[in-house]
Formats: structure tokens, C-alpha cells, sequence
């Protein structure tokens, strides 16, 4: 299939940007999408061109280094990476628009590149349970009921895209805050720092510049892991009791 | 053949002792050597600075316990955070000798089961002591908030792996790397939080700087800015991965490569056993030349999945036309004791013979059958789905078929380097102060790695053993101030400089993937799965040709001073030529199949990988040489477990 691309070009952080078109021939329906960036890389470089900056590592869906804004979607038509989309999801002769996510918290580095460090503050800021190596008790030492497991497993595979914040409205950074909160508060060894691990990732979160959560949910139906959205109900009741505490 | 037909490529130097591990009885060798070592003052440890290169498992885990102990730590990776090293992609488990299960386990049966995987090409002591501290790993991870699979009852559950008969795997459904690295990059982010850890994203390692033969300190290019960044320490960790990206395909990140520890080699550092590869048999088939990297499925799929290719060359009916009797269950009929759960090489080399004589299925015949048609009728489709759904979505993803209707189609891939720079017990290499843990080392595995002893190994090496041994060396420094005036950081910096500015001036007319591709079919080809000596005398020559074209065909474009992705490759391709090449060498030396090493002209009657223990039961670490490398043989001796041929029929 023959298609169209048009690509936000964009030098570095201090550039304007702007939108260029290209075109792709012969474009294999089992190509993933970034494999067809690459094809077009392969063009543009040996017409002296600057190929396109992407971000990707992995291609198998789990490091999360990934994610561009497809046709104005977080990820393209189908939910999941950008590396596991591939081209039979578009028609022959398709025109396609791939933008870099767009979040105050996540300004462009260049091209579809952008940089998400305020992900790695929020977890500095209390997304971990304090086990130093060596202080560990027996690994059977405390059960955990297998529910709760399979819940904490749920919010634990966030992959930390950002994509919830690219398809977010409010440029919000609540369900990548609120996954982690989910799952190590709901393991007993997460106990002791539950109040303040909400506290401090949430000021961490506002800090960095996120919108607030208004409960749209665009966030869990681009993410690529379905985070389920009740984990920013959790956040806000923990955060309720940290507060009613007099945590803050 | 005659014996010395790869020395017309190397010398051979003299042979080589690790120094550090105890004599005495197996199991208290790492408890003497723990107490031999020195210790330092915690008031001190603050003065004594540490760099870590790489955060996977090994490096992170590393980095972040050297934190917690008080240490000041400098850590690097090539990626935007620290989550995304490419530890984060294991599927399938971890191993430890817990004996949960109450089926024998234990930890000498663990280091008895690494030691035969292995196929007698690892350390005793070091597989002891992997298997002892295996334990500890999941009482760390766990409270660490890791969520393990769990039973009903709220305790951990495990599952069985390729090559072993006990039930000894912790998992965290087909996502185990990916939580086991979040638990290690969140004790690193606290650390960073605590001050102890700086973090420098994006930046890559580039040279490694050598100081009165102390390694002192490393130069980093910052990838979005292009600076090129001196750092100094009292030492050097480098967990930075395998190489298998050496063959463009591959299961490995697209960014994984080699060049940290290939200009480490480069500054003296011993590289050892390069030729062992890893071939992973249950990966996802090429679908064309666009192809970027190859997936994997986990192994866990071949409890179930039944692999078969049909009776006839060239049959190209549907699958479900071709009936029962006309099907080869070809694992099953060969090895009737471990079936389709015969270890990775076997697996993959027996995938490889059936393509090879014209059964192969798919596009360009270069695929066999994991068929889970037996498995549905015996526990029904939901069962199935609760053990491998996500990997049965991902196939489903990637290929547009439906694996609940259709068999899955696999082919083997290059998974996992066993070979890498060589280490004391200590951890540390033959340069002082250079330390390599994790894949990027070589001592665990021996000529083979099982199933779920990736993760065991990393976060061994980076929690529980180089901390002490760590500490050992540092217990001496602070070693003096390194000024960036200092003749030898000038120069390690003038060297990355003037090699970026190659890159950039040759302006050719090949793209630096043209020449990665063609240099991992060369690979792929002749260094694979099956190696002969006229096709790897054969690859060196195309790789010195290929080599020199690229130096000045290669066109790089844009400048230094930016976030230039095509300079970034152009450097690990280059360091890719020079590590194929050795590989190559490497193999020819070895004259003799064992575990991912099978040459073509030592196999037994039934072609059954042949072992020459007489010959070759020695650790090969290669000495690099501007002219050519040179060959230290470390002998390997075998006190605990008997030397034998591996059977798994």
C-alpha cells in the first residue's frame, strides 16, 4: 500500500514546529508502524534529509519508551504501543498525522521525541516501598490474599508511556500517579508509607506542571495495559484519609 | 582437522586463574569469601564514589544498593529513564531454590541443574553461590512489593521451566523482567530522592578512561545535547547488557549494543567466550525485510504447545488440512523424556534441521508449528487463555492470526549472550576497578543459560554480590583525584571526539542500518545456530570487507550537537563489526559443539551435539591487540559435578 504522512518536525526544545508532509510507498499491511517510520527514515537519509526523531526501544510493547499521537489518538486506532500497531489497522492511500504527545509535563526534545522525567520525580517522591537490600523477612513470611495480588498485579503493569496524559484534555498525569498508589497500597508491605507515598507523589504530580483529574477517562481507554480507572478512585480515598490525618 | 587452523587469527597468551574464589567445601566458599573481604567504615563510604553504567537489572539493583549502603553513586543509561532497560522484557520467571513445592528442589540441585545446563562451561564457585543468594532475591523482591503469581492460600506459586524437573519459577504472569525491574528502578528512584544516586538519563557510554592501570572513570556523550561529558570515580561498574543485536535481529531492545564493554576490551579488558550465543526456539517468524527485531514468546508456551512441522518437504496445505498421521511431532519423537521441553539450544537446532530439509512453514519456509489444539480440547479454551493469554494476544497483534484457531508459527532468534567481559569470582575484571555484572559478563551460564536464570543472575550480581566485593576495593581508596586535565581523560575524550567527527565527515552513500543488516546475515549465516570452519573462516573475511566499506560508505547525517538518533547507531554498529569478528574467531577456536556453540564437525552419530572436555574445558578470554586479539585459556575443573554428556532423550 502506498500511503501519506505528515510529521511534526521540530529541530529542539526552542524550535517552533510544524507539520511536513511525506509520502511512503510499498508499505507492507505487516509492517509495525514504527517500521514504517524506519522505511521512511531509510528515504529521507539518503536524500540528505534529517530522518525523523523518534523514541521507541523494546518494540515488543512493555518499556514504554514508545508513543506518538496518531491521527490525534494517544497510541493510533488500536489500543495498545505504538510499536505493536501495524499497518493493515489503515487503508491504502491513507493520510496519517503523527504528532508527539502534547503535555505542558512533557515538553517536545525534538521531533516526535519528548521528555516525561516529571514520571521519574513522582515516583521519587514516595512510589516505593523503603526495603533496603538485605532487610528482607522470608518471602512467605505474610501472605497476600490472591485477590489483592491480582489487583496490585493489575495497576502494576503500567509501562509508564505517558500516554494517559497525551490523551488527557486536562494534560493530567492522575492514572500514571494513581497505578502506582494502587499497587503498592493494596499489599500489605506498602502499609507503613500508604499516606505518605499519596501525599507526596500527588504534590509531586501538581508540581510538575499535570492538570487535575476531572474524570473523563480518555486516560484508560488509551492505555495501552487498561489501567483500570476506579485505581484514581483509590488515590483519592487515600488521599482523603492522609489528609484527615494530618498528613499533609 | 587440524589443530591450529584459527591461530593464522590470533596468538595465544598464557593461561589465566581466577585468584578470588576459596578453596574448601563449595557451600561455605562465598561466607569466607564475604569474610575475607575488607569492609569500610560507613562514616568513609560517603568519600568513596562509584559509577554504574546500564540500569536492567543487575545495574540498577547495583546502583541502588550501593546507595543504600552510603556510597556515592553515579548512574547512566541510554535510555529516558531507568525503567526502560531492556530487563524489562523478560516473560517468563525467576528462578530459586526455595523448594516451595516440596519436590526435592534445593540449592545444590539448582547449582547442579545450572552447572549441566550450562554444559560444563561455568564456574563451580560462582554457580554455587548464585544458587545460594537465589533465595534471598525473592525475599527481597517481594518486600520490595514485586506482585508475584500467587495460590489462593496467599502464597507465592511457581511453575516449572525448560531443562529442569522441579517446580522452582516465580513469576508474575508473562510480565516477570517487567516487575522485578520496576522493583529495582523504584529502590533506585528513593535512592536518587535521598541523594545518594545521580541519574543521568540519556547519555551513552563511549570510553572507558584507564588510570596507572585502574579503571577511573568514564566519557559519556549527553544524547539530546551532544556534549561529550567527562565522570570520575574510584570505580567502574558496567551492567550493560549482551550483544546480540550483533545480528540486527534479535530479541534484544533496538538500542542494546556493545560498546560499552567492547572499549573497555579495547583498553585491555578480557572478553570471554563471545561465541556463545543464545538461539531462542519460540520467537515470532521474520515477515520481510523491513524487519526491525524479532519477539519472543515465553518458553512457558512448550508445557502445552506442541511442536510439529509437516511429514512432507514442501507440503503447503493449511494446517488443519494436513492429518494426524502426516505430522512430525519431531521433539517428541527424538527426545521422548523431555519432549517439547528439551533445553533452548536443542529446541532451536532442531527447528533449524526441519527448515533445512524443506519442512519449514510459513513464508519462506523459515517457521515450525506450537500447536495448542490438544491443550484446548484437554483443559478448554479458558484455562489456556488464563495461562498464556497475553502472549496469545501479542502473536495475534504482531502477525493478524488467531492462535486459538490456528497453530502459532515459530522460528528460532537470537535471544541471549553468554559470552562477556571476563570476571573474577569478585565480579571485577582483569583491570582493577572495572566491575561487570549481568549479562554484560560471562560467568554464570557457562556455554548455555536456562530458562528464568537471566533475572536470578542479574539481581544476584547487583544486590547481593558486588556490593561485597565492591567494597572490598573501594576499602583501599579513595584512590587520588582525577583532574579533567589529567593526559589520559584528554585523550579518551579526544579519541570519542575524533570518531564522532569520522562519522559525520564520510558523507557516503549506505545508511548505517544497510550495513548492521548485512553484517547479521553474515552472523546469522555463519556464527548461528551451526558453525563450520570454512563458513567462519569465510565470515571473517566478509566482515573485514564490510568493515572497511563501512568506514567509508557510511553516510551519518546532521551534526554532533543535537539529539542525533543515526550518529548514536552509527557508533554500535562500528563496535558491532570489530565484536563479530571476534565471535567469529572465537568460534573457529573451538573446535568442539557445546550448549549454544554447535560446530558442524563435532556432533555424534545421531547429531547430538559432541563436547571435547580434553581440549576445551576452559573459559577462552581474548585479549585485545591492534593487530589481533590473543587467546588466554582459564582452565575449568569440575569438583562436584561430574563432567558428562548432556542426554535429555
Amino acid at each position: 500500500m502506498n500511503i501519506t504522512v505528515r510529521v511534526w518536525r521540530q529541530k529542539n526544545a526552542d524550535d517552533k514546529g510544524r507539520m511536513v508532509t511525506y509520502g511512503v510507498e510499498n508499505v507492507s499491511e505487516h509492517m509495525s508502524f514504527l517500521e514504517m517510520l524506519d522505511v521512511l527514515n531509510e528515504q529521507l537519509t539518503l536524500s540528505g534529509d534529517d530522518p525523523i526523531a523518534f523514541d521507541h526501544d523494546c518494540r515488543e510493547g512493555i518499556c514504554g519508551m514508545c508513543g506518538v499521537v496518531i491521527n490525534g489518538i494517544a497510541h493510533g486506532p488500536e489500543v495498545t504501543t505504538t510499536c505493536q500497531l501495524h499497518m493493515r489497522s489503515f487503508e491504502d492511500g491513507a493520510v496519517i498525522d503523527v504528532e508527539p504527545w502534547r503535555a505542558g509535563a512533557f515538553p517536545v526534545v525534538k521531533d516526535l521525541v519528548v521528555d516525561r522525567s516529571s514520571f521519574d520525580r513522582i515516583i521519587q517522591a514516595g512510589g516505593y516501598i523503603s526495603a533496603p537490600t538485605g532487610s528482607a523477612p522470608d518471602a512467605h513470611a505474610v501472605p497476600v490474599p490472591k485477590d489483592d495480588a491480582d489487583h496490585a498485579f493489575d495497576a502494576a503493569t503500567c509501562i509508564g508511556c505517558g500516554a494517559c496524559v497525551a490523551a488527557c484534555p486536562n494534560g493530567s498525569g492522575m492514572l500514571f500517579t494513581a497505578a502506582k498508589i494502587t499497587h503498592l497500597g493494596l499489599l500489605p508491605q506498602g502499609q507503613p508509607e500508604r499516606e505518605s507515598r499519596v501525599i507526596g507523589m500527588v504534590e509531586q504530580h501538581d508540581h510538575e506542571g499535570f492538570g487535575g483529574c476531572t474524570n473523563i477517562g480518555e486516560c484508560t481507554s488509551a492505555c495501552p495495559k487498561g489501567i483500570p480507572l476506579d485505581t484514581i478512585a483509590q488515590l483519592n480515598r487515600d488521599l482523603l484519609g492522609a489528609l484527615a490525618h494530618g498528613k499533609a | 582437522m587440524p589443530t591450529n587452523v584459527s591461530e593464522q587469527f590470533h596468538a595465544v597468551g598464557e593461561d589465566i586463574h581466577d585468584t578470588k574464589a576459596p578453596s574448601g567445601p563449595i557451600e561455605r566458599r562465598w561466607d569466607e569469601r564475604k569474610f575475607s573481604t575488607k569492609l569500610v567504615n560507613p562514616a568513609n563510604r560517603r568519600k568513596l564514589s562509584v559509577i554504574v553504567v546500564g540500569t536492567g537489572l543487575a545495574g540498577a539493583s547495583a546502583a541502588a544498593t550501593l546507595g543504600e549502603a552510603g556510597y556515592q553513586v553515579k548512574s547512566f543509561c541510554y535510555q529516558d529513564s531507568p525503567r526502560r532497560a531492556h530487563s524489562i522484557a523478560a516473560q517468563g520467571g525467576i528462578n530459586a531454590a526455595k523448594n516451595y513445592r516440596n519436590d526435592g528442589d534445593s540449592i545444590y540441585r539448582l547449582f547442579y541443574d545450572t552447572v549441566k545446563g550450562g554444559d560444563f562451561r561455568a564456574r563451580e564457585s560462582n554457580v554455587y553461590r548464585l544458587a545460594q543468594v537465589s533465595v534471598n532475591i525473592i525475599d527481597q523482591c517481594v518486600a520490595q512489593g514485586v506482585p508475584f503469581a500467587r495460590e489462593y492460600g496467599g502464597l507465592l506459586d511457581n511453575r516449572s521451566f525448560g531443562g529442569v524437573q522441579v517446580s522452582r519459577t516465580f513469576y508474575a504472569r508473562g510480565q516477570t523482567g517487567q516487575q522485578l525491574l520496576i522493583g529495582a528502578y523504584q529502590a533506585l528512584e528513593r535512592q536518587i530522592a535521598a541523594g545518594t544516586v545521580e541519574m543521568n538519563t540519556r547519555h551513552e557510554m563511549l570510553e572507558l578512561i584507564m588510570i596507572d592501570g585502574k579503571a577511573r572513570g568514564i566519557i559519556v556523550r549527553d544524547m539530546v545535547s551532544g556534549e561529550i561529558e567527562t565522570h570520575t570515580a574510584d570505580a567502574v561498574v558496567l551492567a550493560t547488557g549482551g550483544y546480540g543485536n550483533v545480528f540486527f535481529l534479535s530479541t534484544n531492545a533496538m538500542g542494546c549494543n556493545v560498546t560499552a564493554t567492547w572499549r573497555a576490551h579495547r583498553k585491555g579488558a578480557f572478553f570471554a567466550n563471545p561465541c556463545y550465543t543464545q538461539i531462542h526456539p519460540t520467537c515470532i517468524p521474520v515477515s520481510g525485510d523491513y524487519q526491525s527485531k524479532l519477539t519472543l514468546m515465553s518458553e512457558s508456551l512448550r508445557n502445552d504447545g506442541r511442536i510439529w512441522v509437516p511429514k512432507k518437504a514442501g507440503d503447503d496445505r493449511a494446517p488443519s488440512d494436513i492429518p494426524e498421521d502426516e505430522r512430525d511431532y519431531y521433539l517428541e519423537r527424538i527426545y521422548p523424556a523431555f519432549g517439547n521441553l528439551v533445553p533452548r539450544d536443542i529446541a532451536s537446532r532442531a527447528a533449524k534441521y526441519q527448515c533445512d530439509a524443506g519442512k519449514g512453514v510459513g513464508p519462506g519456509g523459515l517457521g515450525v508449528y506450537l500447536d495448542f489444539a490438544d491443550a484446548i480440547a484437554r483443559l478448554g479454551r479458558h484455562e489456556v487463555e488464563a495461562k498464556y493469554g497475553n502472549l496469545f494476544d501479542m502473536y495475534a497483534q504482531i502477525t493478524g492470526e488467531n492462535p486459538y484457531e490456528q497453530p502459532m508459527r515459530i522460528y528460532p532468534a537470537v535471544h541471549y549472550t553468554m559470552g562477556g567481559l571476563w570476571v573474577d569470582y569478585d565480579l571485577q575484571s582483569n583491570l582493577e576497578g572495572l566491575f561487570v555484572a549481568g549479562e554484560a559478563n560471562f560467568s554464570e551460564h557457562g556455554a548455555n543459560r536456562l530458562g528464568a536464570s537471566a533475572l536470578m543472575q542479574g539481581l544476584a550480581d547487583g544486590y547481593f554480590v558486588l556490593p561485597y566485593t565492591i567494597a572490598n576495593y573501594l576499602a583501599d581508596g579513595p584512590y587520588e583525584k582525577i583532574d579533567d586535565s589529567h593526559p589520559e581523560v584528554v585523550a579518551a575524550r579526544t579519541a570519542v571526539e575524533e570518531r564522532i567527527e569520522k562519522f559525520l565527515s564520510i558523507n557516503g552513500t549506505r545508511t548505517v542500518d544497510s550495513f548492521h543488516k548485512e553484517l547479521g546475515q553474515i552472523m546469522w549465516d555463519y556464527c548461528g545456530m551451526e558453525r563450520t570452519e570454512e563458513g567462519l573462516i569465510k565470515a571473517i573475511s566478509m566482515i573485514r570487507d564490510l568493515k572497511a566499506d563501512f568506514w567509508a560508505n557510511v553516510k551519518v547525517t546532521g551534526v554532533n550537537e543535537e539529539l542525533n538518533q543515526t550518529l548514536e547507531r552509527a557508533g554500535r554498529v562500528a563496535d558491532f563489526f570489530e565484536l563479530g569478528e571476534l565471535m567469529c574467531i572465537d568460534a573457529l577456536n573451538r573446535r568442539e559443539s557445546c550448549g549454544g556453540h554447535f560446530r558442524a564437525e563435532s556432533q555424534t552419530e545421531d547429531g547430538e551435539a559432541l563436547r571435547h572436555d580434553d581440549e576445551f574445558a576452559y573459559v577462552s578470554a581474548w585479549e585485545f591487540g591492534d593487530e589481533q586479539p590473543t587467546l588466554r585459556k582459564e582452565p575449568l575443573e569440575y569438583e562436584y559435578v561430574e563432567m558428562k554428556s548432556r542426554s535429555y532423550k
